[in-house]
């Protein structure tokens, strides 16, 4: 187990390679990317059985980012996990390399599941958690949702088939930072109370503050003891988290800061320079 | 030629005769007495999973089993495989260029009494269009079993399209042979080639021996492989007959007719004339009677090539 103080520190260098990224990019998603990184923090440097060196290990756990639009989040995690060199960053969203737009399991090493059009990734991770049931594989497969996305009625069909074939291997995490594009989650179609859906198609349910790195580890640990059922983990978060001027501002959902506002930001975020 | 089977069973069956020989999953949204599944998910209950009335979420659960190495056969109407399922196809299955073998039954108008809202006459097209995408649709339940076999060892997405009728089955286990991608020639006619699919190889074969009655020498390919289309088969009829035309039961539009047009266009040709739905959609009847309003018969081929004789 790693102390709390070196998950924050991959935690504040994750978030300044997302605002690196998406200001080198001039566009991309960085609000949900930072409400997610403390999550992605302690899934790939404490909870899932995963190798660096060997990016496609037949019994690794999967992960699949159903929110595809904060892939910032997922490659600055893959890139301080050391999946691929950190420099690749600068070149996110551009012609001929590998860090597409929306993740892409064909380009880039440590990408399990390709993604980007909402709603698709709770099926996707019902089919590989099938493949571990039926072939008697240990692995578990974790899936993180958008708290908008689960707007999307084909998650509520994943919903039914994860309970309905009793996938205890599998945990979707819903990042609850109550934004999505044209204002608040209630206020543009409310998805509420979302903990009381998902025990109502069947799973068993843990709220938790998503910061929080001993609630988010605690949730890991007692959903491995859940039998008979997925588990769905309902995580409070904040919308920009660790950047001061992005916090619980929808307008951050999909536009990039400018040198200025990158420059300030990671010197919030780890002191450093873009 | 007395044996009629639909090309939906000729699927059933070649699922659980090649479950032996090769390592697959079957998934199927509440219709698996309609795609003919049925009789693989009684024999092999492991391999197969019903995803209920959710196509969408099918697609996407076959595309996780996919990604970690196994062959999935995704099974419903072909309405909604293409239709409803067709960003998940696009998005999961191509993309990603994914083992998933897209199964559509029930396509096309001849599929009879449902009528209109049930019978896809888009989903060759809307299939066709997807990058790494392949598409063939059977004629017979002998082509449907070799073509369920040709999909299997064809790696990444494959659409296959099947019918819901019994219709003449007229290859043989001992004559049939199944390559990828290369059109059978059933016969080569020096005044009209028909290039057609599904079944409307079978009229064609009728159309052919009714006009050889009258000295008109038709050919007939029978196009299986609708993507990646066979140029040479198409190339060689152009230059061994007058004239080339399609008959297929699909819209004109996206179809037999394009896919082949396109080609013959790079050749500098031209189609003489088509047999297709012509941009309307289907309705309620019988299968013989929906034959004859939306003129996909034997006999509508053979007064089209009587016209162009004439001309």
């Amino acid at each position: 187990m790693l102390p709390n103080a070196d998950l924050k520190s991959h935690a504040a260098n994750i978030r300044a390679n997302i605002i690196r990224g998406t200001y080198h990019a001039a566009s991309g998603h960085p609000g949900g990317s930072l409400s997610i990184a403390d999550i992605m923090t302690v899934l790939y440097f404490e909870e899932m059985n995963i190798d660096p060196k060997n990016p496609k290990m037949e019994n690794r756990d999967r992960f699949v980012l159903s929110k595809g639009h904060t892939a910032p989040a997922l490659y600055a995690t893959l890139a301080e996990r050391g999946f691929f060199p950190e420099e690749e960053i600068t070149y996110l969203r551009k012609l001929g390399h590998i860090l597409q737009g929306h993740p892409d399991m064909k380009k880039i090493p440590g990408v399990d599941m390709s993604s980007g059009s909402l709603g698709q990734g709770l099926s996707i991770a019902n089919g590989m958690a099938l493949y571990a049931k039926t072939n008697n594989h240990s692995y578990r497969v974790y899936t993180i949702i958008g708290d908008g996305e689960i707007q999307e009625g084909q998650i509520w069909e994943a919903a039914m088939t994860a309970a309905h074939y009793k996938l205890d291997n599998l945990v979707a995490i819903v990042d609850n930072n109550n934004l999505q594009i044209d204002g608040t989650i209630s206020e543009v179609m409310s998805p509420y109370p979302i903990d009381e859906k998902f025990k109502a198609f069947g799973f068993h349910v843990i709220n938790i503050d998503g910061h929080n790195f001993e609630e988010i580890k605690n949730a890991f640990s007692e959903a491995k003891t859940i039998k008979g059922k997925p588990t769905a983990i309902i995580a409070k978060t904040v919308k920009g988290k660790g950047v001061s001027f992005m916090e619980n501002l929808a307008k951050w959902h999909g536009s990039a800061p400018n040198r200025e506002q990158a420059e300030q930001a990671i010197q919030e975020l780890t002191g450093g320079a873009l | 030629m007395a044996e009629k089977l639909s090309t939906r069973a000729g699927y059933g069956k070649a699922l659980v005769e090649l479950a032996e020989k090769y390592d697959y999953y079957v998934l199927d949204a509440d219709l698996a007495e309609a795609t003919k599944t049925v009789d693989f998910s009684k024999k092999y209950p492991n391999r197969f999973f019903d995803i209920g009335i959710a196509e969408a979420d099918m697609v996407g659960t076959a595309v996780g089993l996919s990604s970690c190495g196994a062959t999935v056969f995704a099974s419903t109407f072909a309405m909604f495989a293409a239709g409803r399922a067709f960003e998940q196809v696009r998005n999961g299955v191509c993309y990603n260029n994914l083992n998933v073998k897209i199964v559509g039954t029930h396509g096309g108008i001849l599929i009879g009494e449902d009528g209109g809202s049930h019978q896809a006459i888009e989903d060759v097209s809307l299939m066709r269009t997807i990058p790494n995408m392949k598409v063939i649709v059977p004629a017979d339940a002998i082509e449907a079993k070799y073509a369920v076999e040709a999909a299997i060892n064809e790696p990444g997405p494959v659409y296959l399209r099947f019918g819901r009728y019994d219709v003449p089955v007229f290859n043989t286990d001992e004559n049939y042979s199944f390559t990828f991608g290369k059109a059978n020639v059933l016969k080569v006619g020096t005044d009209v080639t028909v290039i057609a699919m599904g079944d409307m190889v079978y009229e064609a074969l009728c159309a052919s021996e009714e006009l050889a009655k009258e000295g008109i020498s038709v050919g007939v390919i029978n196009m299986h492989t609708i993507k990646p289309i066979d140029k040479d088969a198409i190339q060689t009829a152009m230059e061994t007959s007058k004239h080339i035309m399609t008959a297929e039961d699909h819209n004109v539009f996206g179809g037999l007719y394009s896919a082949v047009s396109e080609v013959v266009a790079e050749f500098g040709g031209k189609i003489s004339d088509k047999v297709a739905v012509e941009d309307r959609f289907g309705q309620s009847g019988n299968r013989a009677d929906l034959q004859k309003e939306y003129g996909l018969t034997c006999e509508n081929i053979v007064a089209k090539i009587r016209n162009l004789m004439k001309s």
